[in-house]
């Protein structure tokens, strides 16, 4: 029965949360509240976990609390009930776009939408930014310039552009992002 | 290789490196789903996006399954939804069973301050293809740089940049239809 609850929760959860993975973590804490299934400091820890592994943290929120609650079944249903209402919801919008993506309202709708969108993830990498190449807490405390950054991932940062911008090498992504994390381990970061 | 298994490990390899929400999967996306495979144009990968952040569910699914679906129906979105998810399941089952600890361990932070960086990186260059797509007039520059400034300034739901952004969008094109019928 715990496993028809779960699924009843997170199916709820995915038809709810509007906005992405952190836009779940007031329904899980719901879920934490109504069904005692674990506490606030393990939803903690999930978020934790769940920011610092691959893949969508949605996802990952979704797979640690069914594993917590019910074993791999638990995780497995979670997670599939999560997102189970925005592909159907995703299916039926897709083949409205099919029908109607020639209509000049429709193109007018993507010609605004579009460059909002571009703002929208814009404004997502200014948040990565902050946390990822300031030290802002440090700042606070000495209110040296100096400490304003973070200079070893400044450095980085720099080394990763002008490599990544050479068109000849084209490295892949996940190359990069491998490369990024050994060299977080070996320069401690 | 059948497409509908093509589908699939694309986006497990999607998922699998997708580290931080919807918008961090984006590079990858732009590398697998339109540069090597051809499945979606940009601009239709910039739709897809701006759809789904108004759409109930996670971004990263949301986007999956509409470009799953243009490739292979609904068969296919299906096939993209479980890929993206297929990777979490693994590993997040593997560290909450084995590794309680795991985003406390030194290693784990300093990789992912690593990681973090090069998201960033990837994020900058993933704009600057898309921008070229997005962002082709003045008007359109305008409504980028104030969702933007908006966003970063203010907690307001993506949903209403959206749907302002759409009414926008609606207004300027039947203003120029409108500017040429008069001419």
């Amino acid at each position: 029965m715990i496993l028809l609850r779960l699924f009843y929760e997170f199916f709820l959860t995915g038809l709810f949360a509007i906005g992405g993975g952190l836009a779940t973590v007031p329904f899980i804490e719901r879920i934490s509240e109504r069904t005692g299934w674990f506490t606030r400091q393990t939803l903690v820890d999930m978020i934790a976990v769940s920011e610092a592994t691959p893949g969508p943290i949605g996802i990952n929120m979704a797979t640690y609390v069914g594993y917590v609650t019910a074993g791999i079944p638990g995780a497995v249903v979670a997670s599939i009930a999560e997102v189970l209402p925005s592909v159907i919801i995703v299916l039926i919008m897709a083949r409205f776009l099919k029908a109607f993506a020639a209509h000049p309202t429709v193109q007018a709708v993507f010609y605004g939408i579009r460059p909002a969108s571009v703002g929208m993830i814009a404004a997502a990498g200014f948040g990565v930014l902050k946390i990822a190449l300031l030290n802002l807490p440090g700042y606070d405390a000495s209110r040296a310039v100096a400490d304003l950054f973070q200079w070893k991932s400044l450095i980085l940062a720099g080394a990763l552009f002008v490599v990544l911008n050479m068109k000849k090498l084209r490295i892949h992504p996940a190359l990069a992002i491998a490369g990024s994390a050994l060299i977080g381990i070996v320069f401690r970061f | 290789m059948n497409t509908h298994l093509d589908l699939f490990l694309t986006f497990c390899k999607i998922g699998g490196l997708t580290f931080g929400g919807g918008y961090s999967m984006l590079p990858m996306l732009q590398r697998e789903v339109v540069e090597s495979r051809e499945w979606t144009t940009e601009a239709e990968i910039m739709d897809y996006y701006a759809i789904s952040q108004c759409l109930p569910g996670l971004i990263a699914v949301n986007v999956a399954v509409f470009a799953g679906s243009k490739v292979k129906g609904p068969a296919g979105g299906i096939c993209a939804a479980l890929g993206v998810v297929f990777p979490s399941m693994v590993v997040i089952t593997a560290i909450a069973a084995f590794l309680t600890n795991f985003a406390e361990l030194p290693a784990v932070q300093s990789a992912f301050a690593g990681i973090r960086v090069c998201v960033l990186v990837l994020i900058c260059q993933a704009i600057n293809k898309l921008r070229k797509s997005s962002v082709v007039d003045w008007k359109t520059a305008a409504l980028c740089a104030a969702v933007f400034l908006l966003s970063i300034l203010t907690g307001v739901s993506p949903i209403v940049y959206v749907v302002a952004a759409a009414l926008a969008g609606v207004l300027i094109q039947w203003r120029a239809a409108r500017g040429r019928l008069d001419s």
